[in-house]
């Protein structure tokens, strides 16, 4: 008996290819399995179209949805809207950046050397512990009213979770593999590239998500407090002059731009780690 | 390679080994004066009850762990830490996951600066050896349990190491899978000629590889035990002798 019989499948890792003839399941397939995804979204939009053109709630709370639609399409046309989400995107993106930049390589030194950690941790939770949204007059009062205070308290917020996130990732690398590694004779740099770095990507990502939606819960915030540009503002503004469908159109922008978000982490995450089964 | 440098290569020799641990502030002594000589191309098989020491013992061969007295010889050469002439087969594959079957099994060689293409060739010679040529594209999570042990044991092979360091490296196996590596491992080690210690629980394991076998107790102030296993290879497990020497190990033991 050799060894190959044990457990080895004939064809190993082929892709199933299916006949033509299949072509209709498969999109049947496809089909249920969308609605079985967003049959209850679907039916939410209709019911919410329904009930505002049929008068169960008041059409000026709940305008119905193609009054939203041909006021996001007014208010890109025109260009007002685009300012709007240029503005948020600017500085959304730049926070986001910034706490990647720091918060990524910071996290994976603090992971790394417990005496980093020690000496930073408790200022760390602190600061953490202490709302964004709080300290943003303190901000306004240091950095001024204008891009800087709104950028910085955004990145403020944005900082932790990716932070966090790095550190566990880091502490959580088997220690088992570390030594595999030592005991082939790797160094200290060789053993964070070839290990601990690839071991914490999945939990860097877990991080990136959710700093990306804390930028955009800050943004809106930080937007409403103390802006008269951006998309925040201008739900705040278009509720004050009562342009109800335009409030609801910079809503939907928003949620528009979490989905859109997280759906470009998850991809890049799913081409960094074929390794691991897909996140979704 | 000549026969006399064959014999040189991989000798280890153990001497006034002592370590213990502190447990609840008590000091556990694990190892105390052990002395050891495994000659170049020798399998040795440890055995013992559980927890008298039989990883401590693989853990300071292996550099891994340092003895509180006494000292480690390779060829000569105090053992200081870990060493390219020596590769450990723990009990789990501990395959990195992010990298292919055949970048696992090159692992050794591309830390030890070998360029990618050649550590790679390497590679897959002895991805052949154990089975799994077919395989190397794949990712360890699509392996079973005795493939990704297989993918951890030629990424050891293929460091070419003097000694080969392994810790119940068929512990988790099935018994069915456990025995074709066993036949797998005497049939490596007959092309291969490196020193194996074995650290096991099986007795038959022990007597189905091992030319000799050693007997830890759990206290350790009784001495260790050495046994010979003179049984001609490759070895047949229903064979008298081997059934026999079955029975004195176990008497060792005494279970009987
Ligand atoms: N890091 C450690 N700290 C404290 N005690 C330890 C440590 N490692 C091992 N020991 C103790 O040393 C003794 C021997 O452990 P070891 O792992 O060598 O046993 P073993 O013979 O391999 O047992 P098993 O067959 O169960 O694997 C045990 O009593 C254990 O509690
Ligand atoms: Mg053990």
């Amino acid at each position: 008996m050799t060894l190959q019989h044990l457990d080895t499948p004939p064809i190993p890792l082929s892709r199933d290819s299916a006949p033509g003839g299949s072509l209709l399941r498969r999109g049947a397939a496809v089909a249920r399995h969308g609605l079985s995804r967003y049959g209850l979204l679907a039916g939410f939009l209709v019911l919410w179209q329904v009930a505002s053109t049929m008068g169960w709630v008041s059409p000026a709370v709940l305008p119905p949805l193609d009054k939203i639609a041909a006021a996001l399409w007014n208010g890109i046309a025109s260009g007002a809207l685009v300012d709007d989400i240029a503005i948020s995107l600017q500085r959304s993106g730049i926070a986001f950046a910034g706490a990647v930049v720091l918060g990524i390589p910071l996290g994976l030194l603090m992971g790394q050397i417990p005496a980093v950690e020690r000496a930073l941790d408790p200022i760390l939770q602190l600061f953490r512990q202490t709302s964004a949204l709080a300290l943003y007059p303190v901000f306004i009062l240091l950095l001024g009213l204008g891009e800087t205070s709104k950028v910085f308290v955004i990145f403020w917020a944005t900082l932790f979770p990716v932070l966090l996130a790095t550190i566990g990732g880091v502490k959580e690398v088997d220690g088992k593999l570390i030594e595999m590694a030592r005991t082939y004779g790797a160094s200290r740099l060789a053993v964070f590239r070839r290990v601990i770095l690839p071991a914490s990507v999945p939990s860097i990502f877990v991080g990136l998500r959710l700093s990306a939606t804390t930028a955009l819960l800050l943004l809106i915030a930080a937007e409403m407090i103390g802006a008269n540009k951006g998309l925040g503002f201008q739900v705040m503004n278009a509720q004050y002059n009562f342009q109800i469908p335009l409030m609801f159109a910079a809503i939907f922008l928003l949620a528009a731009l979490g989905l859109a978000a997280n759906f470009v982490l998850v991809s890049l995450q799913n081409r960094l780690c074929r390794w691991a089964a897909p996140a979704r | 390679m000549g026969i006399h440098q064959s014999l040189l290569r991989g000798e280890v020799r153990v001497r006034g080994l002592s370590k213990s641990y502190s447990l609840n502030r008590n000091a556990l002594s694990v190892l105390r004066d052990l002395d050891l000589d495994v000659n170049g191309g020798e399998i040795l098989a440890i055995v013992g009850p559980s927890g008298c020491g039989k990883t401590t013992l693989l853990r300071i061969l292996a550099g891994l762990e340092t003895p509180d007295r006494g000292k480690v010889l390779i060829d000569g050469r105090p053992v200081a830490g870990v060493g390219r002439e020596r590769a450990v087969i723990f009990q789990e594959p501990r395959l990195l996951p992010w990298l292919t079957v055949l970048d696992n099994v090159a692992f050794g060689l591309e830390v030890r600066g070998i360029p990618a293409a050649e550590g790679r060739e390497r590679a897959r010679h002895y991805l052949r050896l154990v089975g799994l040529a077919r395989f190397e594209a794949a990712w360890p999570r699509q392996l079973s349990g005795g493939m990704a042990q297989r993918v951890g044991i030629a990424r050891a092979l293929t460091v070419r190491p003097g000694i080969l360091l392994l810790d119940e490296p068929f512990g988790a196996l099935d018994a069915m899978t456990k025995m074709t590596m066993q036949e797998e491992l005497a049939r490596i080690w007959r092309e291969e000629r490196v020193t194996m210690i074995l650290v096991t629980h099986d007795l038959e394991e022990a007597i189905f590889l091992a030319d000799r076998v050693l007997v830890l107790s759990k206290d350790s102030t009784d001495p260790a035990r050495l046994i010979d296993v003179d049984l001609a290879r490759p070895r047949d497990r229903s064979e008298p002798g081997f059934v026999a020497m079955r029975r004195r190990l176990m008497a060792e033991f005494g279970l009987h």
